[in-house]
């Protein structure tokens, strides 16, 4: 039998992954790149779910995961039609350009 | 009633809001386009006054746990059960005559506010973080539409766009502090963290958890640093949008934020306290120094609630079961007053908004003097001048404050609340002047106040008013609401199988 991969590698990866995703929200200036990077972020944190599940025996941190798949999905239903929304008013995805709203 | 299973019962007022919501969006459709939909708003106040009183009779059955532990129904979810059906209601009465002629599919409008508010609910009687989780992603969604419902307005789907991503960032952080809790001690239930704490191996990886979570919900409640989102979502989204969404899901953040630092990480205090109070100061400094920089109402008041998170986190810095009363009192306070302050705006304004600044208010008083006088009674409960709501609010936060030995915060939670007279007394001296030039704008948008909107002013007003003069009645309810019983692990017990051993990279 292979040795196993220890569980503290599947979390540096995750906090990696939730690292670059807040990276990317940040830095990223269309809204669809940082769309992918709130995803991102959730996928870290089911890969730290499924990491700890596996450490302590316990199925609940899998079942969490399913339900955050679930709500990234309604999630991501309403986001696209909220883009939509905007392209259509302002014929541009950039966030740079999206500022009718300043002191 | 004791005939229905506890699943039933613990969940009636959620699935009244559910039914209620699900008839509406049924029935909108059916409806033909140009007839009004305002039978279905009746709907929905009908159907959250049902909700509410099914939450009081929750009231005399003690504590009721449903679902495996997963829910738990006492005076602490009963009394933001009834807090949220209030604003709702009163959001409803006031948005009954906003969208005549103006909106098609108006019947979404009342269907969306009644679904966030089930997922509010969900959240304030969850013993569970995937319930809180999935109660708060309901509330959430819900509300990311309600900010854009204005169609085709740029501004709306602006400000749509900005809480939408915002929001989902904020629930990422949120849920990545789940997961850290449930690494550090097996389990996502309350109850279950809180006895996994006091034998966790991993006490960093548990106080990171921790700060995640406060990250996610600090967005939510709108406390600095975590603001930015707060005036630039308020100013595009409609107005009695705003009163909702700044006061309901804010309840309801707040009720999951007190069960998860007192309940669930309840012995890692003395670690969480020093966050609470730098949150709590930065919030009340920044938002009451950025309101008075502010020209356009709406972004002012946005500010102000920002301060207002402060205000309610300086009363998390205190005693358990007086903290706990302090932030039931001052979030019912706080409700009352900026669900008033916004449905004044929304009737002044309409649903075209042209009416903006400090300036479009000016002479507000000569031209339309109830709505004047209601503002103005808003503002002052806002400034906290004694016989309103917000004085009291203010004084039993920061006396808590003062008991637990944090008389510094205090000390800086009174000269916030000494600016904060500022910029709240300048609008309101606006009110009552004759405007240099003649006004036209405030002609232009003159509609006569409806029935419906008049009883939802009445009853904000009316509650400031009686939580000023008499708090007695109602402290004593937040004070039942604050000495509820911790959850206790009923069903679900912490996991018994130790973590494997692993070092952990925080260690």
């Amino acid at each position: 039998m292979a040795a196993q991969v220890p569980t503290a590698y599947y979390l540096v990866l995750a906090a990696i992954l939730f690292s670059i995703g807040v990276g990317s929200f940040l830095i990223k200036r269309n809204i669809i790149t940082i769309f992918i990077s709130i995803e991102l972020m959730l996928n870290a944190v089911n890969l730290t779910f499924v990491a700890f599940a596996h450490q302590w025996h316990q199925i609940s941190g899998q079942i969490f995961v399913f339900f955050v798949m679930v709500v990234a999905a309604a999630e991501a239903a309403v986001g696209l039609a909220i883009i939509i929304a905007i392209f259509r008013t302002r014929q541009t995805l950039n966030v740079d350009q999206i500022d009718l709203m300043k002191l | 009633m004791q005939s229905l299973s506890p699943n039933i019962l613990a969940l009636l007022p959620e699935y009244i809001l559910t039914i209620v919501g699900v008839l509406i969006m049924l029935a909108e459709p059916l409806l033909p386009p140009a007839s009004s939909r305002k039978p279905l708003g009746w709907l929905a106040i009908l159907g959250t006054v049902a909700a509410a009183l099914a939450s009081w009779c929750q009231l005399h059955l003690g504590t009721l746990t449903a679902f495996s532990g997963t829910v738990q129904v006492d005076t602490f979810s009963v009394f933001f059960h009834l807090l949220i059906s209030a604003i709702v209601l009163v959001t409803l009465l006031i948005s009954l005559d906003y969208f005549e002629g103006s909106a098609r599919h108006a019947g979404e409008y009342f269907a969306l506010i009644v679904f966030s508010a089930v997922g509010m609910m969900l959240m304030t009687c969850a013993t569970e973080l995937l319930l809180v989780f999935v109660g708060l992603e309901i509330s959430s969604i819900a509300t990311y539409i309600l900010c854009g419902f204005r169609k085709g307005s740029a501004t709306g789907a602006e400000s749509s766009i900005k809480y939408f991503l915002l929001g989902s960032f904020a629930t990422a952080f949120f849920l990545y502090g789940i997961a850290l809790a449930f690494g550090a001690t097996g389990s996502t239930s309350i109850a279950a963290i809180a006895a996994g704490l006091a034998t966790t191996t991993t006490p960093r990886l548990a106080f990171l958890a921790l700060a995640m979570i406060l990250i996610g919900l600090g967005f939510k409640v709108s406390s600095a640093p975590f603001h930015v989102w707060t005036p630039d979502v308020y100013q595009g989204a409609p107005s009695p949008v705003v009163g909702y969404m700044s006061t309901a899901p804010k309840a309801a953040a707040f009720a999951v934020l007190l069960r998860i630092t007192f309940s669930a990480f309840g012995p890692m205090e003395h670690r969480w306290a020093v966050l609470m109070w730098i949150l709590a100061a930065l919030s009340m400094t920044i938002g009451n120094l950025g309101a008075m920089l502010q020209r356009d109402v709406k972004r002012l008041l946005a500010y102000s609630s920002i301060a207002h998170a402060g205000y309610i986190l300086v009363a998390f810095t205190a005693l358990r079961s007086e903290g706990i009363a302090a932030v039931c009192f001052y979030t019912a306070t706080y409700a009352a007053m900026q669900v008033g302050a916004f449905a004044v705006v929304t009737q002044v304004t309409g649903y075209d908004e042209q009416i903006r600044s400090i300036d479009d208010y000016t002479g507000l008083a000569l031209k339309r003097p109830v709505l004047a006088a209601f503002l103005g009674l808003f503002l002052i409960s806002l400034i906290g001048i004694p016989f309103t709501g917000g004085f009291f609010g203010k004084f039993y936060v920061f006396s808590s404050a003062v008991h637990s030995n944090h008389v510094w915060l205090a000390v800086v939670g009174l000269f916030n609340s000494g600016i904060a007279c500022f910029y709240y007394l300048r609008l309101l001296a606006a009110l009552y002047t004759r405007p240099a030039t003649e006004n036209t704008r405030l002609d232009r948008s003159s509609r006569s106040l409806g029935v419906p909107a008049g009883i939802g002013l009445t009853l904000a007003a009316a509650a400031t008013l009686v939580l000023g003069i008499f708090p007695g009645h109602f402290l004593n309810l937040a004070q039942r609401a604050g000495a509820a019983p911790a959850p206790t692990s009923a069903a679900s017990t912490p996991a018994t199988v130790p973590p494997a051993a692993v070092t952990l990279p925080m260690q």
